[in-house]
């Protein structure tokens, strides 16, 4: 078995900046980037808020150069983007030097265009090239078409909120089992009316800047936003004198079994996936001195996710803050973006402030850091958690 | 040491009556259509009606093909549950989408939007189950079932988990088959199942089903077949198949007079049939059989010639309606299937006799 599994690149475009340095300025700056929708026409316009990308679709296929008979879903576009500046980052020129697979994560994968041109496919034929375009799976094949992977391993995982945890860990055990020595792995998610309106049905949208572990959370901000980053084995990480960013040290997927939408009281999955992530890293939790929360603002996550934290780290529950405030949630894409955040806070030795928080939860004790930090961090433990009783929990280290 | 992974069970829902335990495509449903729906067991006799009534037929096919795999197990409960489903609960979320459009973001429902979360199956089967253990999905095209495989088999060789439930599952939805005529990607004309592969147009018929499995790292008595490797490709052209196919073959201390049995992914369409067609002139000495015309096309398709491979493992005969070409075979010991959707995608899975 492979020991280490590195981290040597990171690319990311969210609502709060389109390269991983844009992200780390507005995060230490506690500069959000929550607004209102401007770029889906939506009757929730001035009911919502969103996490919202500047660029327009156009703008994004003009940086990627494509024709203008492209079929890409706005999923595709950002994933595109990230995934490069990713390869970039982690100085990769030939991509097939190595066994590399990729994946990725998406839960709305085509639904952009779906939705745009439902009715329309039925009349117009221009239209049509998005209909292939639809299904999870595509966004994940131009990825990696972009990248130049071919005959590789290449898959997408669709988890809804905890997807791109999962990612990260699937490649970790890829790596680490010796089936592939590098492996992009992370997720895209696009706003759509689908989304909005679905997170709108189950009254979990908050009207204004969402607000996690306050007492009076409305709920959440969708967002969009996608990233990756790259997992190399110890063997490439040696042969190519790669510099490391961190590591990935220990992850745990457990179901809560509960409920298909809502999380159960005690958390009892969320408390599992941080168990397990514990286990595999061969840790206490006195070893983590940072938890990068899933922290949706919904009444349910906090609360649940809040006392399995408790359930886990007793009395000393270390500094925690939720990022969701910053970059609203991006579902499938979040447990990426937290990712790249966490390794950010690593390398720098920060912890971000827990934006717009006012009031304790009444429920506990525990009060997410309120202010920007700066600690010595050797681990973060990051967390998604999502529909179907889905928990995941990644730990990242400085150290292997 | 790594363990072996046996296939420990088997339940398959399709448009065959593959649900009953004793079938094995005796009689066949021979179909005239380019949309070919499942055969419907009886739901409520494992689901609660009411329950059954909310449920998405995803759902309801993959938590009933859950629990059937389970039961044939002799099993409770797993480890882990891992799906494979390359849309999800389509229908919800042609519901959902048409909804929106229809009223105009208003008097919306959450239901719909729920059930059309890709892992809405593998997420009820953790309830139904109580199994608070791994649970994944995966939605890559062709490759969601083999990529459910692929993380079972893994775990399993690692000792991580003991009994791990796989599956692929998807449902036929109105609207997607609709689109999906106007682009060719399904047959414009009604074909005979038997005569799927000389229709000689383009498309294929297309078809749902839910095919679930308990893999193991324990062989027991119940056992259908080991699962000795799957391999997965995001591309390979139609010239590469073969020599890819035989570095396979090699990686796996095997010649081509090893293979028993060949189950390719044929589906009929003229433009991409290709890919098969070389491997089964390469291996013209070799029994071979197809199973599109019988649960035709889906992204988990191939999860029904996994259900197929592994019965003809157990059982030791292929059915004749499943025949590609007729070769006489004393036993059947490795059989290795091929499976593709439109050039993308590739999987070989090899299983072997226990």
């Amino acid at each position: 078995m492979n020991k280490g599994v590195a981290i040597t690149g990171m690319g990311i475009i969210s609502a709060i900046g389109n390269n991983v340095a844009e992200n780390y300025q507005s995060l230490i700056k506690g500069e959000k980037g929550i607004t209102r929708v401007s770029k889906i026409k939506t009757n929730h316009v001035n009911d919502i808020m969103v996490g919202e990308i500047d660029f327009t679709n156009e703008a994004l296929e003009q940086q990627l150069g494509l024709s203008s008979d492209n079929n890409y879903s706005r999923t595709a576009l950002l994933g595109v983007i990230a995934a490069k500046q990713t390869i970039a980052d982690a100085k990769i020129t030939d991509i097939n030097a190595y066994k590399t697979g990729l994946i990725s994560a998406t839960s709305v994968g085509g639904m952009d265009m779906t939705e745009r041109y439902y009715y329309e496919y039925l009349e117009n034929e221009a239209t049509r090239k998005y209909i292939k375009g639809h299904h999870a799976g595509d966004s994940t094949q131009k990825i990696a078409s972009q990248l130049g992977i071919e005959k590789s391993l290449v898959t997408t995982i669709s988890t809804a909120c905890s997807s791109a945890a999962n990612a990260i860990m699937l490649g970790a055990r890829l790596i680490k089992a010796g089936k592939l020595d590098r492996v992009v792995v992370g997720g895209a998610d696009c706003l759509s009316k689908f989304t909005i309106n679905g997170f709108k049905t189950l009254m979990i949208l908050s009207d204004t800047y969402n607000t996690p572990f306050d007492e009076n959370r409305k709920g959440l901000n969708l967002g969009e936003a996608a990233a990756f980053l790259v997992l190399e084995s110890d063997k490439v990480v040696q042969a190519e004198n790669k510099k490391v960013l961190a590591y990935v040290k220990g992850y745990g997927n457990a179901n809560d079994a509960y409920h298909q939408t809502a999380s159960s009281e005690n958390g009892d999955g969320a408390t599992l996936a941080m168990q397990k992530a514990l286990d595999v890293a061969n840790y206490t939790p006195k070893d983590i001195d940072y938890i990068n929360a899933h922290g949706t603002a919904t009444g349910n996550n906090d609360l649940s996710e809040g006392r399995a934290i408790i359930r886990i780290f007793g009395e000393e529950v270390p500094d925690f803050s939720s990022t969701k405030a910053y970059t609203g949630h991006t579902l499938a894409a979040a447990g990426a973006i937290e990712a790249v955040y966490s390794v950010l806070a690593l390398q720098n030795n920060v912890i971000y402030p827990n934006l717009n928080f006012k009031t304790p939860m009444k429920e506990f004790r525990i009060k997410p850091q309120l202010e920007l930090k700066e600690k010595a961090l050797q681990t973060v433990m990051s967390n998604s958690f999502g529909f179907g009783g889905n928990c995941s929990t990644v730990i990242f280290s400085k150290e292997q | 040491m790594m363990k072996k992974v046996y296939i420990q069970s088997v339940a398959s829902i399709s448009a065959q009556k593959t649900f009953e335990k004793d079938y094995f495509l005796e009689e066949i449903e021979d179909y005239e259509a380019n949309v070919i729906n499942v055969i419907n067991p009886v739901y409520k006799d494992y689901i609660p009606p009411a329950a059954a009534r909310r449920m998405a037929k995803g759902i309801k096919m993959g938590v009933v093909a859950s629990k059937i795999a389970l039961h044939d197990a002799g099993l409770e409960s797993v480890d882990a549950v891992i799906t494979g489903t390359g849309m999800g609960c389509v229908r919800d979320s042609e519901k959902f989408v048409s909804a929106i459009i229809d009223n105009d973001e208003q008097y919306l429902t959450p239901t719909s939007f729920i059930q059309s979360t890709h892992n809405t199956v593998g997420g009820q089967i953790a309830l139904e189950l109580q199994c608070k253990g791994y649970n994944f999905t995966y939605v890559h095209a062709s490759n969601s079932f083999e990529s459910a495989l692929f993380d079972a088999k893994l775990q399993l060789e690692l000792n991580e988990e003991k009994n791990i439930l796989i599956g692929g599952v998807d449902e036929l939805g109105d609207h997607t088959t609709k689109i999906n005529k106007l682009i060719n990607h399904i047959k414009a004309e009604a074909v005979k199942s038997s005569e799927l592969l000389v229709s000689n147009t383009t498309g294929a018929v297309y078809g749902e089903g839910a095919n679930f499995f308990v893999l193991s790292n324990e062989k027991k008595d119940t056992c259908y077949a080991e699962l000795a490797s799957v391999k997965m490709f995001n591309t390979l052209a139609e010239e590469e198949v073969l020599q890819e196919f035989k570095l396979f073959l090699k990686e796996n201390n095997l010649k081509v007079e090893d293979i028993d049995l060949l189950v390719l992914g044929n589906n009929g369409d003229i433009e991409f049939d290709g890919y098969y067609n070389n491997l089964s002139k390469e291996f013209n000495n070799t029994q071979q059989a197809y199973y599109k015309h019988l649960c035709g096309e889906f992204h988990t398709a191939s999860s029904f010639a996994f259900w197929l491979a592994s019965k003809v493992l157990k059982i030791q005969s292929l059915p004749e309606v499943a025949k590609l070409n007729q070769k006489t075979i004393a036993t059947y010991k490795t059989v290795l299937l091929y499976n593709q959707y439109r050039g993308e995608n590739h999987s070989f899975t090899l299983l072997k006799k226990c």
